[in-house]
This record gives C-alpha cells, sequence and structure tokens, in this order.
C-alpha cells in the first residue's frame, strides 16, 4: 500500500481522490486545500487527515507520493517541493505553464529516479493506444499527416468561467491550456513530437481574457504535416469530444473514444486486417479496471501510477519529460500566434492601417514562406493582394 | 416491497448517447429532437405492454412526464423510474461557475454560503441537507406521477462509493423514501463493490442497476465476480447494456442475460416498434423458456 497526499479538491481532484482510494494499492491518507469548508468535509465525512499547507503535509504525514490536481500555475511549485522531499508526483495535465519549468522537473524526476506522471488520460483509452501500436508498428507506412481535435462545450456565454480559474490566463485558463494539451500530448503519443510550429491562431467565440478556440499547423522531423483544431465553446458536443486521424503511404487510421477504424490502401494488409476499412470498437479494445468512475482511463492512469510507485513505469503512460514536450508544443502556439497578424475584429471593415513590410515578413514566414523560397517576396505578394482588396 | 417490471425501457436512445459510435448518436440526437418523437417510440412501447420508463432527469423528459400526468386513462399504471443527477448538466455549470457558485446556483436559501462560510455546526448535517435540496430540485418535475424507485446515477454514486462515505448513499435511500415514498435504487459499474457498501448501511436488499452482458464490458471486476456477488449477496438486480452498446447481436446477447435467474429486471433502449417488439419478444421466450421444463 503506497500513502498518498492529494492536493486540490476541484472537479479531477474528487475523481482521482475516489478512485485512488478504491484502489487495492493506493491508500490517500491526507488531502490538502486551501478551501476550509471543502477540508472541514472530507474530515467528517472521509476521517483523512488534512492540512492548509502544502509543505507540512510533505513534511509530516509520511507520504510516498502526492497527486497534484490545483490550478496550472501552481504546479511548478508544488512539484518540485515533492520531488525535492523524494516524493513520487502525479500531476493534472498540462505539467506546467512553461517548457522550462517543465523540463527542470523531468530532470529533477530523473535525477532522483522518482515516478512521475501528468494526468494525460488519452494515452490510457483502448482506441488510442491501438492508434499508436498501429502506427508504430508500420501498419500504414510512412506517416504523412496527423490530425488533432477537441471539441465540446466548456465556455458557453460570454461571462462563462468568470470567477472561476479556467478564465484567468496566468493561472492556466483557456482553450489552449485545458482543450489543446491534452490533443497535442495524444498527436505527440501517436506519432512523435512536432519539430515545428508553422502557424497559429487562438480565437476567442465568449471569452475575453482567453481564447476558446485553437488552431495549428506543425511540421514533423520526417517532413509530415500536422493540424490541430479546438474548441470549448461548441454546444453541438454534449461532453468533450476527442479525435485523432494519422494519414500514412499504406492507409489512415482514424480514433476517438469509441472507434478505432483502420483504412488500408489496396494492395495492402496488416496482421488480421485486410485492404478496406476495419472497424473495432471501444467494447473490444479497452482493458478492464478493478474500479469505474467516469471512464476506465481515469482508473488506469492511477493503475499506472501504482505500477511506476513499484518501479515498474511503462512507456506509454508519458513522463513528466513527455509532458514537457506537450508544453512546448503549447508554448509555441502561443508564440506564433502572438507573433502573427492582428485579428480583425468579425464583421468590421478593413479600417486598419495596412501592415509595414517587417510585419509581413514576419507573418509570411510562419505561413511557410521558407518552404517556397524567399520570405521578402512572398511579403510582397500578401502586400499586393492586401492593397487589391482595399482599393 | 416494490414490485419492479421484467422489462424496463430506457432513455440513453432519446439524448445522443451511445458508448459505441458518435454518429449513430448524432443520427437519434436528430430524430427525437422534438418531444412528440419521443412520446411516439413511448406510446410503441406501452402498446407491447411495457409500464415502466427508467429515465435521467433530463429537461425534456420534464415535459414527458407533463404529459403522461395530464392524459391519465392513456397511460394507466405508467411509472417513471428516475435517475439523477443529470450529470452532464452539473459537469457544465461546475466548468462555467467552478464548484461553490454552482451549488449556490441550485439550492435556494444561504445554506452553501453559511458552509463556505464555516457558521453552521456540523459538516455532515449540512451535506446531508444540501443532498436533500439537491434531490428535491430534481424530483420537482415528476410530482405527479408515479415513482416507485428513484435511481442515485453512477457518476455520483460510484464516486461516494470510491469515497468510501457509505453513509450519504444511506441518507439518500431514508430521503427518497420519506419525502416520495419511493425505494432507492443504485446504478453502478461497481456492483460488488456497491453492493457491500449498501449493506453496511443497512439496505437489506439494495435495488442495483449495472452492466450485465456476456463480453463483461464494464463489469469492474469480471464476469465471474458479478455472478458470484448476484447469487450470494441479497439484492434486487437490474441489467443494463445488456447488448453492450451493441457488441453483442440481440438474441445472443439477451439469451445469456436471461440465463442468470438472479437478475430480476432488464433494461432495454431503442427506437422503433420493430426492435421493441422483437426485444420484448426475445426476452419473453427465453424466460419462458428458463420456467418450462425440459
Amino acid at each position: 500500500m503506497y500513502r498518498i497526499g492529494l492536493v486540490g479538491v476541484g472537479k479531477m481532484g474528487v475523481s482521482h481522490l475516489a478512485i485512488a482510494q478504491a484502489h487495492p494499492k493506493l491508500d490517500c491518507v491526507a488531502v490538502c486545500d486551501s478551501q476550509a469548508f471543502v477540508l472541514a468535509g472530507i474530515r467528517s465525512q472521509l476521517g483523512l487527515e488534512t492540512y492548509r499547507s502544502f509543505e507540512t503535509m510533505i513534511a509530516e504525514a509520511n507520504l510516498d507520493g502526492v497527486i497534484i490536481s490545483t490550478p496550472t500555475s501552481s504546479h511548478v511549485t508544488l512539484a518540485k517541493q515533492a520531488l525535492v522531499a523524494g516524493l513520487a508526483v502525479f500531476v493534472e495535465k498540462p505539467l506546467t505553464l512553461s517548457a522550462a519549468d517543465s523540463q527542470e522537473l523531468a530532470a529533477i524526476a530523473a535525477e532522483h529516479n522518482l515516478a512521475n506522471q501528468v494526468g494525460y488520460h488519452n494515452r490510457f483509452i483502448g482506441t488510442f493506444r491501438e492508434t499508436q501500436r498501429l502506427v508504430e508498428a508500420g501498419a500504414i507506412g510512412e506517416v504523412h499527416h496527423i490530425d488533432g481535435r477537441a471539441f465540446g462545450q466548456v465556455i458557453t456565454q460570454p461571462q462563462g468561467g468568470g470567477r472561476t480559474w479556467r478564465a484567468k490566463k496566468a493561472e492556466g485558463g483557456g482553450c489552449l491550456h485545458d482543450y489543446a494539451c491534452h490533443v497535442i500530448d495524444l498527436m505527440n503519443f501517436v506519432a512523435g513530437t512536432p519539430s515545428e510550429i508553422t502557424g497559429a491562431r487562438l480565437g476567442q467565440v465568449h471569452s475575453t481574457a482567453v481564447e476558446d478556440t485553437v488552431y495549428a499547423l506543425f511540421n514533423y522531423p520526417n517532413g509530415a504535416v500536422g493540424t490541430l483544431e479546438t474548441n470549448w465553446s461548441d454546444e453541438a458536443y454534449r461532453k468533450m469530444t476527442t479525435s485523432v486521424t494519422v494519414y500514412g503511404t499504406h492507409g489512415k487510421i482514424f480514433a476517438d473514444r469509441q472507434e478505432c477504424r483502420l483504412f488500408l490502401k489496396p494492395g495492402h494488409s496488416f496482421e488480421k486486417f485486410d485492404s478496406g476499412w476495419n472497424i473495432r470498437y471501444i467494447t473490444e479494445l479497452q482493458e478492464p479496471v478493478s474500479f469505474y468512475l467516469r471512464g476506465e482511463e481515469y482508473s488506469a492512469q492511477l493503475d499506472h501510477f501504482a505500477e511506476a510507485l513499484a518501479g515498474n513505469p511503462s512507456p506509454e503512460a508519458g513522463t513528466f519529460a513527455t509532458a514537457a514536450d506537450a508544453d512546448w508544443v503549447v508554448e509555441q502556439i502561443a508564440a506564433v500566434h502572438a507573433s502573427g497578424p492582428a485579428p480583425v475584429a468579425t464583421g468590421a471593415p478593413a479600417t486598419v492601417e495596412p501592415p509595414t513590410k517587417d510585419q509581413l515578413v514576419a507573418a509570411a514566414k510562419h505561413y511557410g514562406a521558407q518552404a517556397v523560397g524567399s520570405a521578402k517576396a512572398l511579403a510582397n505578394a500578401v502586400g499586393t493582394k492586401l492593397k487589391g482588396l482595399r482599393s | 416491497m416494490t414490485a419492479i417490471d421484467r422489462i424496463l425501457f430506457g432513455d440513453n436512445q432519446f439524448f445522443g448517447v451511445n458508448h459505441m459510435s458518435e454518429e449513430k448518436a448524432r443520427a437519434q440526437q436528430m430524430r427525437f429532437r422534438d418531444t412528440e418523437a419521443i412520446i411516439s417510440v413511448l406510446d410503441r412501447a406501452y402498446d407491447r405492454g411495457i409500464r415502466s420508463f427508467m429515465c435521467t432527469t433530463h429537461d425534456e423528459i420534464g415535459k414527458i412526464a407533463d404529459y403522461v400526468a395530464a392524459n391519465p386513462t392513456k397511460y394507466e399504471g405508467f411509472k417513471f423510474l428516475p435517475g439523477m443527477p443529470y450529470a452532464h448538466k452539473y459537469a457544465n455549470m461546475v466548468g462555467e461557475m467552478g464548484m461553490v457558485d454552482t451549488l449556490k446556483a441550485l439550492t435556494p436559501g444561504g445554506l452553501v454560503d453559511a458552509m463556505v462560510r464555516g457558521a453552521k455546526s456540523t459538516v455532515t448535517r449540512d451535506l446531508n441537507e444540501l443532498m436533500t435540496m439537491l434531490v428535491d430540485a430534481e424530483m420537482a418535475r415528476f410530482s405527479q406521477v408515479d415513482t416507485p424507485v428513484v435511481f442515485l446515477q453512477n457518476v455520483v454514486a460510484d464516486m461516494v462509493l470510491g469515497l468510501r462515505s457509505y453513509d450519504l448513499l444511506g441518507a439518500f435511500a431514508e430521503h427518497v423514501k420519506s419525502q416520495f415514498g419511493a425505494e432507492a435504487g443504485f446504478f453502478t459499474m461497481n456492483m460488488p463493490l456497491m453492493v457491500d457498501a449498501l449493506h453496511s448501511v443497512g439496505i437489506e436488499e439494495p435495488i442495483v442497476c449495472c452492466n450485465y452482458n456476456k463480453i463483461g464490458f464494464r463489469m469492474s471486476g469480471g464476469i465471474e465476480a458479478y455472478d458470484r456477488a448476484l447469487a450470494e449477496k441479497p439484492m434486487r438486480c437490474i441489467a443494463m447494456s445488456v447488448l453492450a452498446s451493441g457488441a453483442i447481436p440481440p438474441a445472443e446477447a439477451l439469451e445469456w442475460v436471461c440465463e442468470r435467474p438472479g437478475i430480476e429486471s432488464i433494461v432495454f433502449g431503442a427506437s422503433s416498434d420493430a426492435n421493441i417488439a422483437s426485444t420484448v419478444g426475445l426476452i419473453n421466450d427465453f424466460d419462458q423458456r428458463r420456467l418450462t421444463p425440459a
């Protein structure tokens, strides 16, 4: 039995706590939160030790590991304290708000040989695992395009999320750190980390302080292209819906929470799969769990944390290092967006000043001008086109 | 003890829920965007002898309850078995407003404020009061119809189970009994554990609704553990997801589940008269065969 301390009793914190308490090898003995009434409830209903201070908890509770499910901005400090104290650490996604911080945490965890994991639960969904396995085994040949998407309804009105940390950029709010990082980690899991982010736009549907949509274009070391599309203000989806499609020289794979569809081009087969469509469902692809809450993946990821504590981590589960890769992509997307052209308000007449040549060169660079030759030539072409549109 | 019908009609098909295909879910949601379309399917089920509708507390169901209450002769003997809370509504609210503001919005008076301030004396009593207020709010739409069993949905029931806060399950059962004269039912994806927990708070023959299917889909602990619990532990078991979202052909799936005498009821969803008729027919045939000596 591993003694676990949990910090942050929000939506994910309660879920992790329930799953850990039902787990045969995990025992959550201590809980830390900033809200006194939450701690009073935990003490009286669950009989657990409670702490207002994380430092005191790790000093006094004789723990083997911690689960960190606080707002993202606090992850780096808490995770570092836990690692330095020699504890295994499970952190909710994303790992931190800076790739450098995440890399530092990964280095500390590696140096002290401590179990480390981030709540990227898509890695534990059978359909996505199968997609990763098929791609790695070469079922669809050389990958040339990977497309990742997520839609759902988190923010559906102008003041949505107004008083929660999800509406505050500095605390890790926004679609980029909430939805997009899940898809980025899934794409990294299936196809590896991109080498370059060549285009990115963050858009707003309802929010004013954070983005509601993220669109981005990636390059991979082998020349493959990645496309990312996420929107957390889409009421057409009952709950968060994530999918990934991988295109290769021999076929393609589409996967979501329910299905893994493999298409093999004529003349190609793989294992038991023939050319044409091969569709398999989650009912066949998901490993059972001993306790189920909201989805097998949430139990499976803590199952893995227990295995990692026992010294048997599995490479598919991801680590602080793979989460740092996802944070790097997130950071690049934000940077590419920030250096791109300013958004034009929907429906507004084009009364803005014409862009300077420097801005156009910078913009053109982001849209792959290097690939077609001279960035300057492209900038001139774009400038001429814009002038034409205005007149 | 409340009698539960052998065959119960579910409502997933009306609200775009399909565990195997987003596409099927979307097609169903388009078909059932009107209350009339849902009522028309319920009428077909009623014609086939079904009298129990196991439903969520989705807003749309409130309209159906109003309609049934307004037409008592047409729906003689018709019962609602509501399951609460409708989790996605709350999950979305928590995402937008945060936990505390969501609870404030859902409960009248200053209970939540008082709890946050720590002004109330005992936390356990506060939590029970909060739970009863949430249940009463969800039940308001069913005041004019018969609700012999009121269920706690698995997202909440299993979370409470995991947290080992079993008293809350007992408090729910007591409240639906005293306030609505109903028996409590519990959806769960962890049936053997849930039954033990319910026994521990004095519910002797708990009504549990759990997946029961030939491939063991979402039966935590596996088919053998479920069969053992069913044989050894007093309970009233309702089987759901018998077809495992369509992964098992209907006749094979129903034959397998009908062979288990401990299962009291089977809940299924269907959108067409043909599927309703064939499911009811198959269950009746398999039951008949089991009860007739060879």
